[in-house]
């Protein structure tokens, strides 16, 4: 069982994947996560300022119950199934990183320079975090779904919308990654 | 009761795979915008063609869900601009967050609490889409 606690390799977590979606579609549900956020919306009370956020949102207690997991999941997936959670990426990757401050490269699961407890009182990573945020939640709704909604769901059911935004995503995270970064961060 | 249980299952075990995939890491996401490795294209990968294969099974063989419903694909609405433009925005916030909505979730569990942040402004734009839909392309 030593495996386990090491970092799964691409074709396990690919399969794992997998397995989430065919069991949400046996239990007569899709996987798509990023439909929790119009859940939270509405629960906020949005359907005051738009329609879109008008439906009941006790038939979507299913989704939020699949978050809760996932968070659950998280803790155990951290603190009960990993002896170190560093993340192996390439070594050039690394180097790369580094040059761009993040000195937490190879290191650590997340950048500390991101999401160290030190950045609650860094306007800067705050204000970055909360546009990287917004532009997931804004684009993900205007784009109907998200990876898991696109990639996953919609490419395995051969859906070429689904193929457009997923050249979308990678558009804008090139964009992001070759063109901003080196402004944001050099 | 036991719907929910088997939910929470799913999300239990959907959590872990999120963190042992290292798909929930910043770090795999920026190295594959810029396609320093073969990880998360060999996860997205090995899942959509195991997904493939699981749909035409699914609708080939007419296979009912476990509560004897029929299961049924919802096709994605016909159009360009919104999943071009749409999945480029939500692109741009991926690849600064480092985190999609599922992985999101995943970190608050593991402790990173600045991921916080990041669900907070992901519930904001959800809902100034919300607002402004009417008025995008779409």
């Amino acid at each position: 069982m030593n495996w386990i606690m090491e970092p799964w390799p691409w074709y396990v977590s690919g399969a794992a994947i997998a397995g989430v979606m065919l069991l949400l579609l046996l239990v007569g549900k899709n996987f798509g996560m990023s439909s929790n956020l119009r859940t939270f919306c509405t629960i906020c009370g949005a359907g005051k300022s738009s329609d879109f956020f008008q439906f009941d949102w006790k038939d979507q207690k299913w989704n939020l119950i699949v978050v809760l997991g996932a968070i659950i999941g998280g803790y155990i997936g951290s603190h009960h199934l990993s002896n170190d959670v560093a993340v192996d990426i390439n070594p050039k990757t690394v180097t790369e990183l580094q040059g761009l401050g993040f000195e937490s490269a190879g290191a650590e699961y997340l950048p500390d320079e991101l999401f160290d407890a030190g950045i609650w009182t860094n306007p800067k990573v705050i204000l970055l975090l909360a546009l990287g945020g917004f532009m997931v939640g804004f684009g993900a709704r205007y784009a109907g779904g998200c990876t898991s909604g696109h990639a996953i769901s919609g490419l395995s059911n051969l859906q070429w919308p689904s193929l457009l935004a997923v050249i979308g995503f990678f558009a804008g995270g090139m964009v992001m990654i070759y063109f901003l970064y080196p402004i944001i961060f050099g | 009761m036991m719907r929910s249980l088997i939910y929470l299952l799913i999300g239990i075990f959907f959590g872990i795979t999120m963190f042992k995939s290292e798909a929930a890491s910043w770090f795999r996401i920026y190295e594959m915008f810029k396609f320093d490795a073969f990880h998360m294209y060999g996860i997205i990968g090995t899942a959509v063609v195991l997904g493939v294969i699981i749909v035409q099974v699914i609708k080939r063989f007419k296979i009912k869900s476990f509560y004897g419903e029929p299961i049924e694909f919802q096709p994605k609405e016909k159009s360009v601009p919104r999943y071009l433009i749409g999945g480029f925005i939500f692109g741009l916030g991926w690849a600064l967050a480092g985190a999609c909505p599922g992985p999101m979730f995943t970190l608050v569990g593991a402790g990173y609490l600045p991921i916080l942040i990041v669900i907070a402004g992901a519930i904001a734009g959800t809902w100034m889409y919300g607002i402004v839909r009417d008025k995008l392309p779409h």
